[in-house]
């Protein structure tokens, strides 16, 4: 209380002292803002900081602020893109002062403080490999989740969207994997607290729970130097998110409303009804031409539409008093290609922070809360293009809802497909998923000692996911259950707490600053769900009972860090880091890892003889090595053999009566930790006054331990293969970052940023003994019951194929095993309709032995891309402005799954009856069958090499608005046979086709 | 001032004050898991413990039908106990054929299998998570822990009753596994879990540890009167033991006619109360847990024990074609197995015989194709339904059975006996054809197909009307020197050719998998493989 009367006080007492001042004469502060080449700046904001009192920029950066006393001022300059600049100046009585101020370009970001793991470092003290993506390289247009703001923005970097469904999520590899069972995912913080990278039951996308408006910038940490300092969470890379925060001094209120129409961008190219009758008639069997339709329909546009989807953020910052703060809520309201599709986010968020003791303690409040529903439209309506089009969407008679079924004596064919658009309709399979994320950071300068300070960070991450799935009993599906209702639920509580201690200090003469910091961190997860039975729809009866115990999993880490970086004369920059983590998926033996790093920058560009060299403002040479390892992906007891209650399906009876099984896992008692050893070279550099700039890192990592399940001998667990240290991988690579400034005139603006990444990924140890006849790792489901057409192997990347090698005749043709053939095969002297195409004449017979058999299988090309490139363009001029996105990958391969098996003709079957439709690649190569080796034939792998066009944007900036039309999936430059070339896992199946969208934003500041 | 630093001090005190409190919440232990001690120190647990080893036989995790697998696999049906024995057994032989695409299917039918089969792979695994869970079974009840666990005497004898018969479903396994792979890896209860590389056994050498242990349990086992349906009694051991003795000179080179005729005879004795059932079909329905000649069923329950394989795949790989599934009492018609031509060839003088099950509509007998459906007969030998023709537990609305699968049962007694008999051993000539006969006379309804004298053919082709898709024909024509050989011929034997072709004798025994050589240089592969 005392404070504040003497501050009222203060405050009467200084309007007492300046009301007298206000009449005497007054002076001007006027100039121009120019960007480093000279051109005058637009709409550059000028105030005085501490008064309400300011001017923005005309179109030729000039300003004028009148009506000053005199008396000393703070000026800043800010302008979207620009550094901010301060001027203090002293105005005399009357002055007509000139300050002119040339604004540096922001992107070439040498002096600014960025986000690191604990703490911030300056941009110029960095020393591993780190990329910062601020908003506004983001990508444009209606983005739903938030690491879709940076893609392609980032060498060494791949993030590829799942699929396009709406909230859908994305698999971000950095570097290539590392793991094999553990997982390959990155840690991503948000504000300090790193998330839980599983999944939610309910949403098909953990990050999908973050509305990517609130999002300030990405700090995304490559390199074990950058990284160790999370240890065991960092082996695949760290993403760092910093959501956007208040000025105290800045009321800012602004809306965005986006509006977007999706639309399928290509259909699966099948045959139409009228194509499939001839071709059955031609072809075909009694059987299967009494099967044929009389219609044409296309089950592609009776499931697919034009969606619209509305995307609306308000946010709200400012300073209460001296609290700076920022609200923000979001709704996004997605409807989906596939009908009824349908995913709706509600978003709040609240950013706080406020300072104490006189700014001793600052703090930091983040809380944000996320609701979404969703409605999943049945994935099985996505193979709707293979249902047969000769038949008509409704039956016209009651049975099955009206939709027409495929129907033995009376009852649905169980093998049969159901009708898509029946799938759709009659399934409801709805979630409610709520997520809070908040923390609280506190930030102490202890006032013991100049230059350290305290923090304690306590966060929770906290998820519930509900939902119900109902079939009618109507539905062909719910046939023989009379429907079916389940309920379930899903819960995740994160838990963190952190402190730690940092001294920074700078030499009096400002050549050396120490930086050392030190802490401990506590983190646990847990999952927990009921379980529940699925009833048939009415609710009457179970079909499956639920199972005796709900399901509950935990894990925790606690870790111990220290980094230190010493910078002496901004030339050298040294930093090191440890860390020592225990995590309870690990016995007490082996739970403790060591996570060391040590890296170095060297600052070319500093040394007195470079200052003669003007064309180069920036050459910084770094080096590091680091030690990061790995636990998640993996379960949470895997190291105790304990034995397990079955559930009620799977007893066992005795005299009638029914017994629980007790089944002891197999386990390895001697777990540990899957570690990753990385070293990284690097180069940032700055050319023409940052016109251009970029970097360019070698690296190479080294995973051994790693985490695999792999087959241990027969007889010595109590299972065939468990999860143990066998293995190791090897990735190098090269990455190149590059920002051009092509155009930098006053009123037009062009820049490019180009990167690309070429990596090599390599098994180098597979199991405990390398014998040669190791048979790998085989991966990759494709048709067919447990068929897999990718391997991990030594010696070869992760998810190689591992194939038969086609024979093709003279013609280039395949030969088809079972066809007519043209040699005499049945060495009768002749050639007859009795010779057909044995498996011998179809695929090389690899090991000589006469036979094919899978030892003739070999293993060739790989999933992933070896390169992949991105670039994009953003235009200004004068108040317009536009952009684009685009990527390439390439040297990756694909497995055309829909070529192999939904592109034959037995795959229109008949004999089971009913028929489906075939892909019109049935005509490349007019397969009629084909059997498990055709299936693992390398005819059906394809370059998977793209050129993708994500966005395209243009708007205009008006006074306190901005209108922007966006593009989003513009065009992706191919030659895959298939729908879409850029696949995950490299096998293409039905996949939910990704929308090429519309949107039209609006942005309102006040 | 003060008081802030002080406050901060307190607030830093406090932070690493949880932070070495933390350290204890690193150990962390399933909340629904329990460890040995906690089980086996539970005399409530143990039949809970043994039907993990019985259910082992039957479902393939603990989930059911699938899910949280025994096995890791990329389909967890495929390392059912009954279906992989079946297509070890039955594929490559002149019973039966199978269609589908999956790998390594085609290569059993025509015989051109590696050492990298995935089913071979998979028998191989079901046998050997059988044999480690017996092994740990036998271990936790040896008499000193039971001591230790303070068990009361009246709780040792229920106990060492249930370790007489994890012995003989460790044996049983073991049996499969010197049958099917002869030369293996040897582990019993003194090898504990963990990284080390089991010593390999030889067949014969296998063949007198299965011997010993089954000798050694026989008189510790319940008597067939008294076990409760499903559980394995003195009779399921002597069969082990007949059939072994029947086939020794394969597994052993020395022959042991006359201890099969000794161990039939005990099977046979009346006191165990085996008898034929009057109606063949009766042993392969839903009901058939109520049958009289089963000696150890593999128990399917369509509510409770449910599986993508046993007697689930059985009913369901049989149907395809013009069958309606629903007759049969499942709604799953896999379209995979059917008769080759030779097994319906089994069926000369009379269709009338009741045994004759085969499914004609819409199906030709000759073969085209290896993989059409329609070419063969199909063959609904085991169905879903009762007896009596009602619908089973599911109402055929699921896959799963209530049909148990009969491992063993007291027809194939009789065969063995008649065969060890004309093989030279002391057992009684006219019994043994009365014996044969009464298969005869229950199939066909009266004496009028009876046998006047038995021969080594007659008995094998008998076999295989009365025990085809038992999961014995590979045993049966091995033994018959005819598995290999061009001397008999079925079609699709040994290739792509309808006429069939003979194949090297190495055949005759499967490899051992690749994936286990690889990890245990104790191993050596079958003469053949390599």
């Amino acid at each position: 209380m005392k404070t504040n009367r003497r501050s009222i006080f203060l405050a009467l007492f200084g309007m007492l002292l300046l009301a007298p001042l206000t009449f005497a004469q007054t002076g001007k502060i006027r100039g121009t803002v120019t960007d480093s080449d000279g051109a005058g700046l637009f709409q550059a904001t000028i105030t005085l900081v501490g008064k309400s009192i300011g001017a923005t920029s005309d179109e030729e950066g000039a300003y004028e602020i009148k009506g000053l006393a005199e008396g000393k001022y703070a000026i800043s300059f800010v302008n979207d893109g620009y550094k901010t600049e301060t001027r203090e100046v002293t105005l005399g009585a009357g002055q007509d002062l000139i300050v002119n101020v040339t604004l540096k370009d922001a992107s070439s970001g040498i002096d600014e403080v960025v986000v690191i793991g604990y703490g911030t470092t300056r941009t110029k003290d960095l020393t591993g490999a780190a990329t910062i993506i601020t908003e506004k390289n983001f990508v444009q247009g209606s983005v739903s989740t938030p690491e879709q703001l940076i893609m392609g923005k980032s060498a060494g970097v791949k993030i590829t969207t799942n699929d396009g469904a709406p909230g859908s999520g994305s698999t971000i590899r950095m570097r290539g994997g590392t793991s094999i069972n553990a997982s390959n995912d990155p840690l991503i913080v948000v504000d300090g607290v790193p998330l839980d990278n599983g999944g939610i039951s309910g949403a098909s996308n953990p990050l999908a729970l973050i509305n990517p408006n609130d999002i300030a910038s990405f700090v995304i940490l490559k390199d074990a130097s950058a990284t160790a300092i999370y240890g065991s969470r960092a082996a695949n890379g760290v993403i760092l998110v910093t959501t956007k925060r208040g000025d105290a001094n800045k009321f800012k209120v602004s809306f965005e409303s986006k509006h977007s129409v999706s639309t399928i961008a290509k259909y699966a190219d099948v045959l139409t009804g009228d194509d499939l009758r001839a071709l059955v008639n031609e072809k075909g069997t009694a059987t299967q031409k009494g099967l044929l339709g009389t219609s044409n329909t296309d089950w592609q546009r009776e499931v697919f539409r034009t969606a619209y989807t509305i995307d609306n953020n308000v946010s709200v910052s400012g300073g209460l008093k001296k609290l700076p703060y920022r609200i923000s809520i979001g709704n996004r309201n997605e409807n989906g290609i596939l009908l009824d599709d349908y995913f709706n986010r509600t978003s709040f968020a609240m950013n706080l922070t406020p300072s104490f003791f006189k700014n001793t303690l600052t703090s930091e409040v983040n809380m944000r809360y996320v609701e979404t529903r969703n409605n999943f439209a049945n994935r099985g309506a996505l193979g709707a293009a293979f249902f047969d089009p000769t038949q008509s969407v409704y039956s016209g008679n009651e049975a099955f809802g009206g939709y027409y079924e495929w129907v033995k004596n009376g009852k649905p064919n169980v093998l049969a497909p159901k009708n898509p658009l029946g799938l759709i309709k009659q399934r409801q399979d709805v979630s409610n998923v709520h997520r809070l994320i908040a923390n609280a950071k506190l930030t102490y300068k202890l006032p013991f000692v100049n230059g350290l300070k305290a923090v304690v960070n306590v966060g929770v991450d906290q998820a519930v996911g509900a939902g119900t799935v109902n079939t009618l009993a109507s539905s062909a599906s719910g046939f023989y259950t009379r429907g079916s209702y389940s309920e379930y639920r899903q819960e995740k509580n994160n838990q963190l707490i952190e402190a730690y201690l940092n001294y920074n200090k700078t030499s009096k003469n400002a050549k050396h600053i120490l930086d050392l910091t030190g802490g401990y961190s506590f983190q646990n997860w847990n999952t927990s769900s009921p379980n529940n039975p699925t009833y048939s729809e009415a609710r009457d009866s179970i079909i499956s009972p639920a199972n005796p115990n709900p399901f509950f999993t935990e894990n925790a880490l606690l870790s111990f860090y220290g980094r230190g970086i010493y910078t002496f004369n901004d030339k050298y920059v040294f930093n090191t880091s440890l860390r020592y983590d225990g995590s309870s998926r690990f016995s007490p033996e082996t739970r403790w890892g060591f996570f060391p790093s040590a890296s170095a920058a060297y600052v070319i560009s500093e040394e007195k003889f470079m200052k003669n060299v003007k064309w180069i403002n920036l050459l910084k040479l770094r080096a590091g090595w680091g030690v990061t390892g790995q636990q998640d992906g993996i379960g949470d007891y895997s190291y105790i053999g304990n034995y397990f209650p079955g559930q009620t399906t799977a007893q066992y009876a005795f005299g009638g009566q029914y017994y629980t099984t007790f089944r002891p896992n197999g386990y390895d008692a001697n777990l540990k930790w899957e570690t990753t050893s990385s070293i990284n070279i690097g180069i940032d550099f700055g050319l023409k006054n940052d016109r251009i700039s970029g970097s360019i890192d070698v690296y190479q990592k080294n995973t051994s331990d790693l985490l695999a399940t792999v087959s241990v001998p027969a007889g010595t667990n109590f299972t065939n293969a468990i999860l143990t240290n066998v293995g190791g991988m090897k990735n190098t690579g090269i990455e190149v970052m590059t920002n051009f400034g092509l155009i930098a005139k006053k009123d037009l603006r062009l820049d490019m940023m180009a990167n690309a990444t070429f990596n090599k990924n390599e098994v180098t140890k597979l199991a405990q003994i390398n014998d040669p006849k190791s048979p790998g790792i085989l991966v990759g489901g494709i048709s067919g019951i447990a068929n897999t057409i990718q391997i991990h192997q030594i010696g070869m990347p992760t998810f190689s194929y591992f194939v038969y090698e086609q024979k093709y005749d003279g013609s280039g043709n395949m030969i088809q095993e079972g066809q007519q053939a043209t040699i005499d095969v049945n060495n009768d002297g002749q050639i007859t309709t009795a010779d057909k195409w044995k498996d011998i004449h179809a695929f090389v017979d690899r090991n000589n032995d006469g036979k094919i058999n899978i030892d003739d299988r070999y293993i060739t090309r790989q999933a992933a891309p070896k390169v992949f490139l991105g670039l994009s363009f953003n235009l200004t001029y004068k108040n317009w402005f536009a952009g684009l996105s685009m990527r390439s990958e390439l040297g990756g391969t694909i497995y055309n799954n829909i070529h192999s098996n939904n592109a034959t003709y037995q795959a229109i079957n008949g004999t089971l009856g009913f028929l489906n439709n075939i892909s019109n690649l049935y005509y490349e190569d007019e397969v009629i069958k084909n059997n498990e080796r055709q299936l693992l034939s390398d005819h059906y792998l394809e370059k998977a090499n793209f050129l993708r066009m994500d966005y395209l944007n243009v708007g205009r900036k008006f006074d306190k608005m901005s209108v922007a039309l966006t593009v989003s999936n513009v065009f992706v430059l191919t030659k895959y046979k298939g729908l879409d070339p850029e696949i995950g896992g490299g096998i293409d199946n039905n996949s939910y086709p990704r929308p090429r969208m519309y949107s039209l934003n609006f942005t309102f500041n006040f | 001032m003060k008081t802030i630093k002080i406050t901060g001090l307190l607030f830093f005190a406090f932070t690493l004050i949880t932070a070495v409190s933390c350290k204890k919440q690193l150990n962390l232990q399933p909340k629904y898991g329990l460890t040995a001690e906690a089980v086996y120190g539970d005399i409530n647990n143990y039949e809970n413990i043994i039907a993990k080893m019985y259910g082992g036989l039957s479902v393939t995790g603990q989930n059911g039908p699938a899910g949280s697998a025994d096995i890791i696999t990329p389909d967890e049906g495929f390392a059912q106990y009954i279906r992989a024995l079946f297509y070890l057994q039955e594929f490559p032989t002149d019973e039966v054929i199978c269609g589908w695409s999956d790998v390594g299917v085609e290569d059993l039918d025509k015989m051109k299998w590696s050492a990298d089969n995935t089913f071979i792979k998979m028998m191989y695994n079901r046998i050997y998570f059988q044999i480690a869970l017996c092994n740990e079974f036998v271990r936790e009840t040896s008499e000193e822990k039971m001591t230790t666990r303070g068990f009361s005497d009246a709780d040792k004898t229920k106990i060492r009753t249930f370790q007489a018969e994890i012995r003989y479903l460790r044996a049983l396994s073991y049996y499969h596994a010197m049958d099917l792979y002869g030369n293996v890896p040897f582990v019993d209860e003194d090898d504990k879990p963990g990284s080390y590389m089991p010593e390999r056994i030889t067949r014969a050498e296998l063949f007198n540890y299965i011997e010993s242990e089954l000798k050694d349990v026989e008189n510790k086992l319940l008597d067939p009167t008294v076990v409760p349906y499903g559980r394995a009694s003195k009779a399921a051991a002597q069969f082990v033991l007949a059939k072994m003795y029947l086939n020794a000179e394969v597994y052993t080179g020395a022959n042991k006619y006359d201890e099969c005729v000794t161990y039939c005879d005990k099977i046979m004795s009346p006191a165990n109360g085996f008898q034929l059932e009057g109606n063949y079909v009766k042993n392969f329905r839903a009901d058939n847990h109520t049958s009289n000649e089963i000696i150890f069923p593999v128990v399917n329950d369509g509510q409770f024990i449910q599986s993508w394989g046993g007697t689930t795949f059985l009913v369901c790989a049989s149907i395809g074609g013009t069958m309606v599934k629903e007759d049969y009492g499942v709604n799953g018609g896999w379209g995979g197995l059917r008769a080759r031509p030779e097994l319906v060839n089994k069926f000369t003088d009379s269709i009338a015989d009741s045994r004759y099950q085969f499914y004609t509509d819409g199906q030709t007998k000759d073969m085209a194709v290896w993989n059409e459906f329609t070419d063969g007969y199909a063959l609904p030998k085991f169905r879903n339904i009762n007896t009596d023709g009602s619908l089973a537990s599911n109402n055929a609305n699921t896959p799963y059975t209530d049909t148990d699968f009969p491992m063993f049962r007291l027809a194939d007694v009789y065969l063995m006996y008649a065969e060890a008999t004309l093989r030279g051993g002391n057992g009684n000539s006219g019994l043994a054809l009365t014996l044969v006969n009464n298969l005869r006379e229950r199939a066909y309804g009266n004496a009028s197909y009876n046998f006047g004298a038995l021969t080594l053919p007659i008995i094998l082709d008998e076999r295989s009307r009365e025990l085809h898709w038992e999961c014995t024909r590979r045993t049966d024509l091995v033994r018959f020197g005819l598995f290999t050989s061009s001397s008999y011929l079925w079609a699709f034997k040994g290739g792509d050719e309808v006429a069939g072709t003979g194949v090297a004798d190495y055949l005759n025994l499967y490899p051992i998998p690749n994936a286990d050589l690889a990890l245990n240089t104790n191993l050596s592969q079958n003469f053949g493989y390599n």
